[in-house]
């Protein structure tokens, strides 16, 4: 007898979220690894880009405190190279969005050295918090 | 012979700032080449680190704002052609995205369109193309004839790190096997190094609030490049520059046997080849001194 997974409604909602803010269809995701293999991140990470697809498609909410999300730098390694054509990248930037939404920034403006704040290029301070904050 | 080339240019916040060397170097060696770079009027941010989200179109305007002052540039016949060219490879990345968003979704353009009332509507003309994109064969070979400082004595490794070629529908190349950079070097005479760090990200925006990870990324892509022969990396982002230059200082403070390595933007190369005066190559701007090798090169 095969078994079947049936998500609650809390997990259901979850993966509905992410999806429409994504545009992913994730429950496509074969969890074939090679977005985790090719991550130029993933020893920063605490649970794999793969891992976040799985523990997404199941509706699992506590994929929202792990680090990885933060950690992507939306570089699209894994995003030219999923066989099934998902874009991880834009699944951490739903995941991202998620808690920029309720106000909570990742990034503090005096956590920047002075030293940095001087050599650091424009593009660098922009980028970051464009993306660290809601 | 194919005309000269007039083409409207973005420069971004960087080259006008931090990468000075980039913008100056680009101009003065595309003049040699019978490319003239006419700055847009007005620009504002090129929107970096393009929104990934289905519905943040918020941070899709400014984009589309500098797309409007180039169709303006082309409605009175100040550019044809209807382009836009960038240096930077992250402008480019974020204005190409914004503009095939736009373009392929009437009611985003519809919504930006509404939002800005003041402006004239954006019509979905523009292409954005960066620099590399006008190396075609001419060109190529507008550059050789000037290269007057061979750089056949120089190992170059070409980076492409991710806005060029990722992803597919906007890189430039192909993204796992690019050459678009080789083209260039060998162009100019100098060669090109085979290395496989050459599209792996430098860690981008983390270099300010999570250091560590861009120190590691880039201890990687030049221990890659030195031990495939490279004696210099050169690039067209200026973030990726800064991470793989600058902060060489924070890899030697962790590894005190690092062996540094200069990092150049490719126009600089093209402005030393061309034999530009110094002022146009703007060596003083990077900060690993590139002098002692183009001096051991006799290149300077």
């Amino acid at each position: 007898m095969p078994k079947k997974i049936t998500l609650n409604d809390k997990g259901i909602e979850f993966l509905k979220k992410i999806q429409e803010l994504s545009g992913e269809t994730i429950t496509l995701c074969d969890q074939c690894g090679t977005c985790s293999g090719g991550c130029p991140f993933v020893e920063d990470m605490d649970i794999t880009p793969s891992q976040i697809m799985r523990k997404t498609m199941l509706g699992q909410t506590d994929v929202m405190d792990s680090k990885t999300m933060w950690i992507c730098a939306s570089c699209y390694t894994c995003t030219v190279r999923c066989p099934r054509m998902l874009d991880v990248s834009k699944v951490s930037e739903a995941l991202r969005q998620v808690k920029l939404r309720q106000a909570i920034d990742k990034i503090n403006i005096d956590d920047i050295t002075p030293e940095d704040a001087n050599e650091l290029p424009s593009i660098a301070v922009v980028s970051a918090f464009r993306k660290f904050t809601g | 012979m194919k005309e000269n080339i007039k083409i409207p240019y973005f420069p971004g916040c960087t080259l006008k700032t931090k990468a000075k060397n980039f913008e100056v170097s680009a101009i003065e060696a595309s003049k040699m080449i019978g490319i003239e770079l006419t700055e847009i009027p007005k620009w504002n941010c090129c929107g970096v680190v393009s929104s990934l989200s289905t519905d943040d179109l918020m941070k899709h305007i400014a984009p589309v704002r500098n797309l409007i002052r180039v169709q303006e540039m082309n409605d009175s016949g100040q550019a044809n052609g209807n382009r836009l060219l960038t240096l930077c490879s992250m402008c480019f990345n974020s204005m190409k995205r914004t503009n095939q968003r736009v373009k392929n979704k009437p009611e985003d353009m519809k919504s930006i369109n509404d939002f800005m009332y003041l402006e004239k509507d954006y019509l979905g003309g523009v292409e954005v193309i960066h620099y590399f994109e006008l190396l075609d064969e001419e060109i190529l070979g507008r550059i050789k004839e000037k290269s007057v400082k061979s750089l056949k004595d120089l190992k170059i490794a070409p980076y492409y790190g991710c806005m060029l070629l990722r992803p597919k529908d906007i890189g430039i190349d192909n993204p796992e096997e690019p050459s678009v950079m080789e083209n260039l070097i060998s162009s100019l005479g100098g060669k090109p190094v085979k290395w496989d760090a050459k599209s792996r990200c430098c860690g981008s925006y983390h270099t300010v609030n999570n250091k560590d990870i861009v120190i590691n990324l880039a201890k990687g892509i030049i221990e890659n490049a030195r031990k495939s022969g490279a004696d210099t990396i050169i690039t067209s982002c200026p973030l990726c520059a800064f991470n793989l230059d600058n902060r060489q200082k924070e890899i030697i403070k962790k590894d005190h046997g690092f062996r540094t390595m200069p990092v150049f933007y490719f126009s600089q190369l093209m402005a030393v080849a061309f034999g530009l005066k110094e002022e146009f190559i703007g060596l003083d701007g990077n900060y690993i001194d590139p002098k002692p090798l183009l001096k051991e090169k006799k290149l300077i």
